[in-house]
């Protein structure tokens, strides 16, 4: 029974040759879902490059990295992409990336980028994002949402286990540094409840059962594109918004060296940059040529855009979470 | 005495090879992530907080969920109306929902925006805030109130109706009937029920997270997840993971002393024929309390379905194939359960005293592990040897059976005991041993709790994210994981409508196998 | 012929000695006072009880090292003497092969032994929906079936009624003959023991005496067994 099957895959695969290159990416769960970039950028690659384009997923981005230190040298990753810019360094002290050698790349970040190992396919902020038809005057700053009456409830997500929890508190570290404890103790109240991850979170905001929720500015651009909903806006901060810059970068024993750069190249092209904002719902590294899609002109854009450089977030990182567990341990 | 003259022989044999594995199990993958560690950082401060808070919680919901099943498996096993056994069935569904749905299921009644607090409104009052302790205590009441109910209903049940209808000759009052007859039981069973909820409610996780409203709620579990995905000290997470491990089997070995239940498995369809409590007002009570159980387990289901009904017709073929993925994996996972359940149950007996119970506590242990500890230890174990990928699977299904075999052999180990005790000479007079005995004589006698044991398994396995999210491949996704893609990808109505889907399935595996051990069970 | 030489039983504080022979083709009652040890006598023998001290000898072979499915011994209990989700066939069947696996002439066998006891045709009936002298039946067609030279009764027929208990009795005194096998039987009645045992043991106050014919011990009751008559 088993060898007629074989056969008959091997048939059905027809002329195709038997040595096609094959080009392993890791990268987060949603990315490789049919609803994220994943499939299309499959597509586009595999028509241009003449190799199969292969995507393991695991979890989200800090999930990934532990996967790639677990199997050190001896992974099978040609690609890492999906890291971003607090986990960097980090990943680059594993020794396993290669430099990416390019130095004029064109990139449209409000920030400037001079990594050398790591580059970025798409970033965006984080930012409270809230109902417009429940909630007519959403606070414009942390100082504001503090002062808000007791019952103006937040959820946000643990910097443990979530990607934009440690976003928030390392917003909160880069717009008051030392006063980032105050700050946390002037939002405790509001908290609602930490969730384990952004999925949790939003569920619990779409429910209905907080104010707002920690998420991106490019949030609401879901809900116009996909549901026709404009009623989800994200809230401006005075005190700027921090950013999330994801990134891909090349693994140095990587048996396909040359694919592996050319799908760097690749990354950075229409055919995967276009993909981006409807999929993976971020702006892209590079605007299309096209512009961005209808409704992403509808979002909200920060005066101040806040990130701290890769070595920086990894040094305040750990007193950052004990000065917001003790804030909210409370 | 009769042990004696019958060699050990290979069932025991079998029973330990099926210890040693699920005990491998357990701390192999321990192993290796300590093995796999550089010199991590010692416990800190707010890990023996996250140690005191776990033990707290755990202790609450256990407690809680022991002292409301009495009254309700009292009222349950001393009533007959219409819709019982509906009830019953339906008593189990928390159980088997994944935490997250449930978690939405208990907020869409007990949330800000849920059914209290909408009716608080129109009184004019403000919502009710459950955020907390609180939270994390009616979460875990919710899915294991029903596990607690059932295993002291199988209590009330086991007391021979001869017994009632002696105390009903000799003019019991009812509170001579609780003292005589009701306590007894009660010792005997409320402890293993305490322990297995206990356990259960130590590995907590989302759960404390989502409804602890803060770092206030911080669960060993987290301190390990911190460890491992924020820090990456695998040290640090092996050794939370022993602490873990330790303080449950501290809990087990405590139990196990103390008494343990007996099966969960055995017919719960029939209610004990009672002389003693028809007052007006015990009746009342025993309705009271059905009613505070179906309400407080059935409303957050239904609130599961309603808001799941708008998703169902639309779902996305991927959500189907997950799901018949899904059932597969649950299928080979109650398969691997009662493999393992089987002959560990007929170790347990057949070696009795202390050998059985030892043989028990290691069935019942895998509960206490870390699924984060033994998804990441089996994935440093696999990865030299072969491509983890392509074992995501069969690792789950394998994983899922040694986390529902404590309930397996629950289930299993006084049906045998029963079964031995009943039959076992008539068998040894008549040499029926060795594989001839297991065929005519034991699994005839287990359809019931066997039954139970799978339909239970399957059910669990279904509705369990596992360590499945640690081997992903993007075209394996199972129904719980895609449930969570839906869900990461802004699709709330989908994610809705995938819960609903999970439940039923979830529930009609449960009652198929539970319905299969009962049809042509013989008297 | 069946010997216990020397032994002593122990279970607990209880014991019980005996040492004497059993001639074959006898019917033997097993009489004595509740709890002096009948049915542990018969355990012993049956392979349940390994004894603390002496031996159980058949024909001058030592039983001591055979498990009780191997022993030339045919037992059938006080109850639970029929696998309740087996059919009538199969739980006589279970008397041929253990395995259950029956070819076509094992069935004939089955058949005939249910014929013999007054079954014929109750072949796929389970024992909920027999009567109990229809099950009794149903275990002496196997026990027939088996053909073990030696049949132990601890008194199987205890639930049924006086005239069903003595008929069952009287069949297996029948059986007993036709197979030439050799019966000890715990009994509380005197009558039945007069009815079918041509042999009586008394068993009282830790021992079991020689075996006597049974119009003798009742003629002349040992005072232990005048005690117990009353």
């Amino acid at each position: 029974m088993r060898f007629p099957m074989i056969a008959a895959a091997a048939l059905a695969a027809g002329p195709a040759p038997a040595q096609t290159p094959v080009l392993t990416v890791y990268t987060y769960d949603s990315f490789v879902t049919e609803w994220g970039p994943g499939p299309q950028v499959e597509a586009a690659f595999e028509d241009v490059c003449g190799c199969d384009l292969r995507f393991l997923a695991m979890g989200d981005g800090a999930a990934l990295l532990a996967r790639l230190q677990l199997e050190g040298a001896r992974t099978e990753a040609d690609i890492v992409m999906g890291l971003d810019t607090n986990l960097t360094a980090r990943a680059a002290d594993t020794g396993l990336f290669a430099r990416h050698g390019r130095d004029d790349v064109k990139l449209d970040l409000p920030v400037g980028w001079d990594d050398d190992m790591f580059l970025p396919y798409d970033w965006g902020y984080f930012a409270f994002v809230y109902d417009k038809t429940k909630l007519a005057t959403p606070p414009g700053s942390f100082q504001e949402l503090i002062a808000a009456p007791e019952d103006l409830k937040i959820i946000i997500q643990d910097p443990r286990s979530s990607t934009p929890g440690l976003g928030l508190l390392l917003w909160v570290q880069a717009a008051y540094g030392e006063r980032a404890g105050e700050i946390w103790q002037g939002l405790a109240p509001h908290v609602l409840t930490v969730t384990k991850g952004w999925s949790e979170a939003y569920g619990l905001f779409v429910e209905g059962e907080a104010d707002m929720v920690l998420s991106y500015t490019t949030s609401p651009a879901y809900h116009l594109i996909a549901e026709g909903d404009d009623t989800k806006a994200a809230a401006p901060f005075a005190e700027g918004h921090y950013m999330q810059i994801e990134v891909a970068g090349r693994i140095a024993s990587s048996d396909q060296p040359e694919l592996a750069e050319r799908f760097l190249d690749f990354m950075l092209t229409d055919a995967f940059q276009s993909v981006i904002p409807t999929t993976n719902w971020m702006y892209p590294a590079v605007t299309p040529e096209g512009g961005l899609p209808q409704g992403f002109e509808t979002l909200i854009s920060p005066d101040e855009a806040l990130i701290y450089a890769a070595g920086e977030a990894a040094k305040v990182r750990d007193a950052a979470l004990e000065t917001w567990r003790a804030a909210l341990a409370r | 005495m009769a042990r004696r003259a019958r060699p050990l022989g290979p069932a025991v044999a079998a029973g330990a090879a099926a210890a040693a594995l699920v005990l491998a199990l357990a701390l192999v993958p321990l192993g290796a992530v300590a093995w796999r560690a550089e010199a991590g950082a010692g416990l800190g401060p707010a890990d023996w907080a996250a140690v005191r808070f776990t033990l707290w919680q755990a202790f609450l919901s256990a407690a809680l969920s022991c002292l409301l099943a009495v009254p309700v498996a009292r009222a349950l096993a001393r009533r007959n109306f219409a819709g019982r056994g509906v009830l019953i069935t339906l008593l189990g569904a928390p159980f088997i929902l994944p935490v997250i749905v449930a978690v939405l299921g208990l907020l869409a009644v007990y949330g800000r925006s849920g059914l209290i607090s909408d009716a608080l409104g129109l009184l004019g009052l403000g919502p009710i805030d459950i955020y907390g302790l609180t939270g994390v205590v009616l979460a875990h009441v919710f899915f294991n109130l029903p596990l607690a109910t059932r295993l002291v209903l199988q209590g009330w049940l086991a007391i021979p109706s001869e017994r009632f209808r002696l105390a009903a000759s000799l003019g019991f009052a009812p509170s001579d009937v609780a003292r005589v007859l009701e306590r007894p039981m009660l010792r005997a069973t409320l402890p293993g029920a305490f322990l297995v909820i206990f356990l259960i409610c130590m590995t907590s996780f989302a759960v404390a997270l989502t409804l602890g409203g803060g770092p206030r709620a911080t669960t060993v579990e987290l301190a390990i997840y911190q460890a491992f995905r924020f820090e990456f000290d695998l040290g640090r997470a092996a050794l939370l993971a022993l602490v873990q491990f330790a303080l449950c089997a501290a809990a087990a070995v405590l139990a196990f002393a103390v008494a343990l239940p007996t099966g969960m498995g055995a017919g719960l369809d029939r209610p004990v024929a009672r002389w003693d409590a028809t007052g007006r007002a015990l009746r009342l009570t025993d309705a009271a309390w059905l009613a505070f159980a179906a309400l407080f387990l059935i409303l957050p289901l239904g609130m599961v379905v309603a808001k799941g009904l708008p998703g169902m017709a639309g779902l996305p073929a991927s959500v189907f194939a997950a799901a018949a993925r899904s059932v597969l994996v649950a299928l080979g996972s109650a398969a691997l359960t009662l493999a393992l359940a089987l002959p560990l149950a007929l170790a347990a007996v057949r070696l009795g005293g202390a050998g059985g119970a030892a043989l028990q506590a290691a069935g019942t242990l895998s509960i206490a592990t870390s699924p984060l500890v033994i998804g990441t230890g089996l994935f440093i174990l696999l990865f030299p040897v072969a491509d983890p990928v392509a074992l995501a699977l069969p690792v789950t299904a394998l994983v899922n059976a040694a986390m529902s075999l404590p309930f397996a052999l629950r289930a299993l180990v006084p049906a045998v005991a029963e079964a031995e005790a009943g039959f076992g000479r008539l068998a040894d007079s008549l040499g029926v041993a060795g594989r001839s005995r297991l065929r005519l004589v034991l699994l005839p006698r287990l359809r019931r709790p066997a039954g139970f044991a799978l339909g239970l398994s399957a059910a669990l396995s279904m509705g369990d994210l596992g360590v499945i999210a640690l081997f992903a491949d993007p075209s394996q996704a199972t129904l719980p994981l895609q449930l969570y893609r839906l869900m990461a990808a802004y699709r709330m109505e989908d994610a809705a409508g995938a819960a609903l889907l999970l439940l039923i399935l979830s529930l009609a595996l449960f009652w198929v196998f539970d319905r299969g051990g009962r049809a042509h069970a013989a008297a | 012929m069946l010997r216990l030489e020397g032994l002593m039983l122990q279970q607990g504080r209880f014991r019980l000695i005996a040492d004497f022979g059993v001639e074959e083709g006898h019917i033997v009652a097993l009489l004595g006072p509740s709890g002096a040890g009948k049915s542990t006598l018969l355990d012993a023998i049956a392979g349940f009880l390994p004894p603390a001290r002496g031996r159980v000898l058949w024909r001058g072979q030592d039983l001591g090292p055979l498990a009780p499915g191997a022993r030339p011994v045919s037992m059938l209990f006080q109850d639970n003497n029929l696998f309740p989700h087996l059919s009538v066939e199969q739980n006589v069947g279970l008397g041929l092969r253990p395995d259950l696996r029956l070819g076509a002439d094992d069935r004939a066998a089955v058949a005939a032994a249910l014929d013999r006891v007054g079954l014929a045709g109750f072949e796929t009936r389970k024992p909920a929906a027999l009567s109990g002298g229809q099950r009794s039946r149903v275990a002496l067609a196997r026990m027939l079936l088996r053909g073990r030279p030696l049949v132990l009764l601890d008194e199987p027929f205890a639930a049924l009624g006086p005239a069903l208990k003595r008929e069952m009795l009287t069949l297996v005194a029948e059986l007993a003959g036709e197979t030439r096998a050799t019966v000890l039987m715990v009994t509380h009645d005197p009558a039945d023991a007069r009815a079918v045992a041509d042999q009586a043991v008394l068993v009282a106050d830790g021992r079991a005496e020689a075996p006597r014919p049974t119009e003798a011990i009742f003629a002349d009751p040992p005072p232990a067994l005048r005690a117990y008559l009353g």
